[in-house]
């Protein structure tokens, strides 16, 4: 080797490797939040990276809303038996069975929101510190000004103007009982960066991000696709459309884009070519302009 | 984007006077790296503003508080990509108010570039960004000497600045300084050249930030390889593996390397160097990788493996240029965590030696209170030695920050002289 230098996503990564040790080199009891989403996706094959030849030293935790792409869940089975670590769920579903947390009502209505008390309750129970996320800087404004290393005081809450200064690479995870911190490995990425080194790096994602026929319906200006938790108005028309999903969340707010890209090669091209961000098609994100900043104040992810 | 393409940090100061947000927005639209969605938003609210056109500045607005007051209040991190370059910008807010803002997003920074309103020259705000930019050691600046087009694209006035900004610098410790005049508003000498500044011969700011040498920013010299944590997989074929995890601070480690653990100075031989992908032959900052050693020492977080024949200081009293970050002032001799790269000791601060008037950059010997923002030089006694190099030569292992125990909050920020 001649030169002494790493090329921009090789420095991503060895970034995201030094903050995953240091997370568990901080913390006593760290989790991945693991959705089956490409970001959570990139930062367990990270975390992979960090600890070779040791397996994962923690377990992935899910926050599974029971609306979820069957495709995903599939897929988050195959990747923890892969890895042979423990997987914990926190179950929107029971949330709610619990009398935590009421339904929305609507037809708009998700279960988004609700993830926020799963999640805390989930972090109590397990007795988390850390909860380590695939958020990116560049997905939202709000996010923007995220920290490495966030800190959550005991009501799981984010206040963005008290947050600790991060100068160089010393991360601070210092916490009282009862508090948490969230990791963001994958801050410095943007999208493009992702689906680059998903390329590069070959790393398996859900079939769902790849161009697949689907029955979709047209609704705030994207295709929903259609499922057993989708209330149809009256207008609305069912269709079987060629399309992929530019990120994952939950069946009943993602929306897909039309789309031919049917390979990693194919999807980078596309995204490289992209005019919207890829939270346009996110109804959670679309509710008012500080969406985003208001549900990561109260504990989401 | 090419295989050898670098990540270039570079940081912002300027306040929105200074047309800082209008840079940026300037930077990122004629990159085209906004999108249609995001470019909607702002055009709606420019409209909702009653601006003319659109306000390329509202594209850095971030919190709440933020699009309320119209300013910035903390660092805010932003991304764009062209064929040549990754670039991260630490949009930092200028204000004196916010120099602790301003030090958190030069630190990580290759290239600090400075705003100067054509029409005001260089004024104490200028001065303070020059001087954070020579403390934190950003190893090159662009000064970028912005609305033009109110001056008449005047060569004359864009010498006068170049020359008060030289009297400044040349008392600072910066190497490389570069000027440009620009309009960001109109996109004069941002992304594009100029057409109306014929007699500047210089690159516009796009080109510059693209083509810089910042290969030679990284400390090559000195090897130093801070322990994060140790691996010790115990399964099937790994059974006695024990490796050293870590970020190589600086230098480069190479297999067979004579290697001394810091503090307890045990030595022994690099073994291997493994990734999951391959076993290297070398690794250099700032690669992550294990380390494993001929021989079996008790090594864990906090030790530090460097080269026998180049080995830092190992010392409990170290001097340090402060800045005090938090609300709470410093308290006299109070005990702090101190943590420098993977080693957490507690401190005290000793001595305050003085203090820096930050707007005309003069001493001050009589003031020895640690307020938010202030910036001074402090003696610093640590119960147990960490392993140091002045930070002016290694920004990694010269750097620490203070934690107060009471708090857990990070209250200041040092770097070793």
């Amino acid at each position: 080797m001649s030169k002494y230098y790493l090329n921009y996503l090789d420095e991503l990564e060895s970034e995201a490797i030094f903050i995953l040790r240091e997370v568990w080199a901080q913390f006593e009891n760290p989790v991945i939040m693991f959705s089956g989403g490409k970001d959570s996706i990139l930062v367990t094959h990270l975390a992979k990276k960090a600890f070779y030849p040791a397996k994962i030293p923690f377990p992935l935790m899910h926050v599974d809303t029971g609306h979820n792409f069957p495709e995903t869940i599939q897929f988050r089975d195959d990747v923890i038996e892969d890895l042979g670590v423990k997987l914990i769920i926190g179950s929107v579903q029971e949330s709610i069975d619990d009398g935590r947390v009421a339904e929305e009502k609507g037809k708009n209505a998700t279960r988004n929101a609700l993830q926020i008390t799963t999640l805390l309750d989930a972090i109590e129970s397990n007795k988390i510190d850390c909860a380590i996320g695939g958020g990116r800087r560049d997905e939202e404004k709000a996010r923007a000004k995220e920290r490495f290393f966030s800190h959550r005081d005991d009501f799981g809450q984010w206040d963005p103007k008290n947050q600790r200064p991060e100068l160089w690479n010393i991360f601070n995870g210092k916490h009282f009982e009862g508090e948490h911190f969230r990791a963001f490995p994958i801050s410095n990425w943007t999208e493009m960066d992702v689906w680059n080194y998903i390329k590069r790096e070959n790393i398996a994602i859900p079939s769902l991000y790849f161009a697949h026929e689907r029955e979709v319906v047209w609704r705030q200006d994207t295709w929903i696709p259609n499922s057993e938790f989708l209330i149809l108005e009256d207008h609305e028309e069912v269709v079987t459309k060629k399309i992929r999903f530019r990120t994952l969340g939950d069946i009943t707010i993602t929306g897909g884009d039309e789309s031919e890209a049917d390979t990693l090669e194919k999807i980078a091209t596309e995204v490289a070519g992209m005019r919207n961000t890829e939270r346009g098609n996110r109804s959670d994100d679309k509710r008012s302009e500080s969406a985003m900043e208001d549900r990561k104040r109260q504990g989401y992810f | 984007m090419l295989d050898n393409n670098q990540l270039l940090r570079f940081t912002t100061a300027g306040s929105v006077d200074d047309g800082k947000s209008t840079l940026i927005g300037r930077l990122l639209y004629d990159s085209k790296s906004i999108f249609e969605d995001q470019l909607e938003a702002i055009t709606n609210t420019s409209k909702k503003k009653g601006h003319k056109g659109v306000d390329l500045a509202l594209f850095t607005d971030g919190l709440k508080d933020e699009r309320e007051q119209g300013i910035t209040i903390d660092v805010a991190y932003r991304y764009f990509t062209t064929p040549k370059r990754k670039f991260i910008i630490a949009d930092t807010p200028g204000h004196i108010q916010y120099t602790r803002n301003m030090v958190t997003g030069a630190s990580t920074a290759n290239v600090a570039t400075i705003l100067i309103d054509a029409r005001h020259g260089v004024i104490e705000q200028t001065k303070r960004h020059a001087f954070i930019a020579s403390l934190l050691q950003i190893p090159h600046i662009i000064v970028c000497v912005n609305k033009m087009d109110l001056v008449d694209y005047s060569e004359k006035v864009y010498n006068d600045i170049v020359r008060q900004f030289e009297d400044i610098s040349s008392k600072m410790l910066v190497t490389d300084v570069r000027f440009i005049p620009m309009s960001a508003l109109d996109g004069d000498n941002v992304v594009n050249k100029s057409t109306n500044m014929p007699w500047y011969q210089g690159a516009p700011m796009l080109h510059t930030l693209e083509t810089m040498h910042i290969s030679s920013d990284i400390n090559k010299v000195d090897a130093r390889f801070p322990v994060q944590t140790v691996l010790r997989p115990q399964s099937e074929g790994f059974i006695d593996y024990r490796g050293y995890a870590g970020r190589v601070a600086s230098g480069i480690f190479r297999k067979g390397d004579d290697i001394t653990v810091m503090p307890s100075g045990f030595t022994s031989k690099i073994k291997s160097i493994d990734t999951l992908d391959a076993a290297l032959e070398e690794a250099h900052a700032p690669m992550s990788v294990s380390i494993t050693l001929e021989d079996d020492i008790d090594i864990s977080r906090g030790d530090m493996i460097v080269r026998s024949n180049n080995k830092p200081e190992a010392s409990q009293d170290i001097e340090v240029m402060l800045c005090w970050l938090n609300n709470d002032s410093a308290k006299p001799r109070a005990k702090y965590t101190i943590k420098h790269t993977s080693n957490d000791q507690k401190a005290m601060i000793k001595e305050v030696v003085y203090k820096y008037n930050i707007n005309t950059l003069e001493r001050v010997n009589d003031d020895k209170e640690l307020n938010m923002n202030d910036i001074c030089k402090v003696k610093i006694r640590t119960t147990k030695p960490l392993m140091v190099d002045a930070y002016r030569e290694n920004r990694t292992t010269g750097s620490i920050i203070l934690v107060d125990d009471a708090t857990n909050e990070t209250v200041a920020a040092g770097m070793i002289v």
